[in-house]
């Protein structure tokens, strides 16, 4: 079913003109990025994470997992992670609760706003310090929210500062209506959706890196041969391939225990973060040296892959803080699963 | 029905696993006593779990091999000896042997009175497999094998050995080779056991074994003569793949690496004991996911030489991490913690056998990723 519904996404984007519209979000025009948003929509991928009772799919993870790689694959630009993942997870905590008055505070819009993600006519970023400190593409968002400790705002973007990947921009969230209060747990799971997600973006650049050296091994032609053809690259691009085949049962299990809410979820996302993040930044820099000069360039699409991977790496907790969360959850005896 | 199965096997392990580790089966005395475990566990029905129940298995899911596995790298339980035969000769035996040759063979590999070697390697024949020069010349009713096989594990101690031989001399490369199977005390065998590198006691794990004249009856060739290397080269995925390494002995491991860390390890080294947790995990999940595929009909083709690299450098990299953390008690081969520099010692060798990390690398660009030859 996932890997079905991955074919018929792949399908739609590669004839999305998405590298074009990346180029044009980096430039602030945001419009064709939105177009693929919407087309996005109509295929169901926005609704994936927003239970059924909100208008939503409520699918598997798997089908969530595989809608982010596909979209790191083509590298999609917009708050991905954020908009299919973790502000569903949040609000939907939010409009549970909500419904049970559990929570202190207004989170009286959650389920409207979740069905607005779910139909794709909103789109939703967030900021949760210390790990995510802006709010991504909030000028591309219709809801900005903010988790601070377990206090949940609706919040108003401010200063916005550039990525290092173009076609992303990270702005600073200012509290402005408390949603809920005492939501740490709740914030806690939408951080993990939004790890889980970005894992899966990375995994799917690094597949796209990993292709885009293939073909370009194949076709540049040095000292009378393909540079596919000379061993160095071609072990280092073996390396590329074995980093991201053994990093992907880690995002599969990563999903499934954080959906059955299982007591290794937090260690299994962490896994899975640390593994798709170094695999990915193995693609990337193989796929730059592979290149060579024109990899280096602004001009070819690689680079949109490349600086995306960049900026993807530290986001949703750094490589340091998911090592050191594995071996503390394997200390609480959740360890041998 | 996996559950109940890896219940059973956890308690007979309790019960039964040796207080003491056993001495180095790489030793005479090591072997035998390795050997007499292997009888044990052939007694109780575990030595084969995935084999035909006429040869000694018990007809056991891929999946109930793999917690087979995992129970019994937990439990510290002896290092197989019998290995190259049963995860190497005996799956190649039941996927191209003989019916005669599958009822003579395999029950008396299982209960360990035969215990396997392999001869793949030459002096010039090492990764460059199809190099190989020894020879088998044809005579009444068989063939009889001359030349020179090395690097041959277990070879030293143990009963029987299988390898390549070319049998067709006009043929060149890895045509006209055939898969023989012979006797390490035949007529004509002699065998040099060779110094493993370190250890904490002197290692013959491996061989050189010299062929003049051996004789081999046409019931020892598996397959059709000529044939050896296809059926060789489904033996390698076997190695490389799903059966050489389980996952259990790195879950097991990364489990201890964790505890050692716990212990009073710097904070330095955190990073690279929680990769090493990660990577084990990540082949366990993988080998799972490899196991659902063959069951529902799948086949393994070069994607073992994905596995090989990665558990091959999980295992060193893993056990250089312990040696890290142990600071200068790493050196100490009689210290409390020596079974890590035994254990790295033996994963050193990974990258080396069954087909060395650079020839499965050249495999995955050529074979899986269509780079030009």
């Amino acid at each position: 079913m996932s890997t079905e519904f991955a074919a018929v996404l792949h399908d739609m984007l590669a004839g999305a003109g998405v590298p074009g519209a990346a180029r044009r979000w980096a430039d602030g025009e945001l419009a064709p990025g939105l177009a693929v948003w919407r087309q996005l929509a109509g295929l169901g991928v926005t609704a994936l994470a927003v239970p059924e009772k909100w208008d939503g799919l409520g699918a598997s993870p798997l089908d969530l997992v595989a809608a982010c790689e596909e979209l790191g694959h083509h590298a999609v630009p917009g708050p991905v992670a954020e908009s299919l993942a973790a502000v569903p997870a949040l609000l939907a905590a939010l409009a549970d609760g909500d419904s049970r008055g559990g929570w202190p505070g207004d989170a009286g819009s959650s389920g409207e706003w979740l069905a607005g993600l779910a139909a794709g006519d909103l789109i939703g970023t967030l900021a949760m310090p210390p790990r995510l400190p802006f709010a991504a593409d909030a000028d591309a968002a219709g809801l900005v929210l903010r988790a601070d400790g377990g206090v949940v705002c609706l919040a108003r973007p401010g200063t916005r500062h550039r990525s290092v990947d173009p076609a992303r921009s990270l702005s600073e969230a200012h509290a402005d209506r408390v949603l809920a209060r005492g939501a740490a747990d709740a914030a806690a799971r939408a951080l993990d959706w939004g790890a889980l997600a970005c894992s899966a973006q990375l995994l799917g650049a690094g597949r796209a890196l990993l292709e885009a050296s293939v073909r370009h091994a194949g076709a540049r032609r040095q000292f009378g041969q393909p540079v596919g053809a000379f061993q160095a690259v071609k072990h280092r691009l073996a390396d590329v391939t074995i980093g991201l085949e053994f990093a992907r049962p880690l995002l599969d299990a990563a999903a499934l225990a954080l959906a059955a809410d299982g007591p290794t979820a937090a260690r299994d996302v962490s896994a899975a973060k640390v593994a798709c993040a170094d695999a990915a930044y193995l693609a990337a820099r193989a796929a730059l040296q592979v290149h060579g000069a024109i990899g280096y360039t602004a001009e070819h699409d690689l680079s949109l892959w490349l600086l995306k991977v960049r900026a993807l790496v530290p986001a949703w907790g750094s490589q340091a803080e998911h090592r050191a969360r594995v071996l503390r959850e394997l200390g609480t005896g959740a360890g041998l699963a | 029905m996996t559950d109940a199965f890896r219940g059973e096997v956890r308690a007979w392990l309790a019960g039964h696993v040796p207080a003491e580790p056993l001495p180095s089966l790489d030793t005479a005395e090591g072997f035998e006593r390795h050997r007499a475990w292997e009888r044990e566990l052939a007694a109780a029905r575990l030595a084969v779990v995935s084999w035909p129940a006429r040869y000694g298995g018990r007809d056991a899911s891929l999946a109930e091999w793999l917690a087979f596995e995992e129970e019994y790298y937990a439990a510290a339980a002896p290092a197989r000896v019998g290995q190259n035969g049963l995860f190497m000769l005996g799956p190649t035996l039941l996927a191209f042997g003989t019916a005669e040759q599958c009822d003579r063979i395999l029950p008396r590999m299982s209960a360990a009175d035969d215990i396997w070697a392999q001869a793949w390697s030459e002096p010039d024949a090492g990764s460059d497999l199809a190099a190989i020069r020894s020879r088998g010349v044809r005579a009444e009713g068989g063939w009889l094998l001359s030349g020179t096989k090395t690097w041959c594990s277990r070879a030293a101690f143990a009963d029987r050995a299988f390898g390549l031989f070319r049998t067709d001399p006009g043929a060149e490369r890895h045509r006209g080779l055939s898969y023989l199977l012979f006797g390490l005390r035949a007529p004509g065998v002699t065998v040099r056991p060779i110094r493993q590198l370190g250890g904490s006691t002197v290692r013959t794990g491996f061989a050189e074994i010299f062929l003049d004249e051996v004789f081999v009856p046409d019931a020892d060739v598996v397959g059709a003569p000529g044939d050896g290397w296809r059926i060789a080269m489904s033996t390698a995925s076997h190695e490389r793949g799903l059966t050489l390494r389980s996952p259990g002995r790195f879950l097991a491991a990364a489990a201890r690496l964790v505890e050692l860390w716990r212990r009073d390890g710097p904070a330095g080294l955190r990073d690279r004991v929680a990769d090493a947790w990660i990577g084990a995990r990540a082949y366990q999940l993988h080998t799972q996911a490899t196991a659902a595929r063959l069951a529902a009909g799948g086949t393994l083709g070069p994607e073992a030489s994905l596995g090989k690299v990665f558990w091959s450098e999980l295992d060193v990299a893993l056990h250089e991490t312990a040696l890290d953390l142990l600071g200068p008690w790493a050196e100490v081969h009689d210290g409390p913690d020596a079974r890590w520099l035994d254990d790295y010692l033996f994963a050193l060798a990974g990258p080396i056998y069954a087909g060395t990390n650079e020839i499965q690398r050249t495999l995955i660009a050529e074979r899986l990723l269509g780079l030009p030859r």
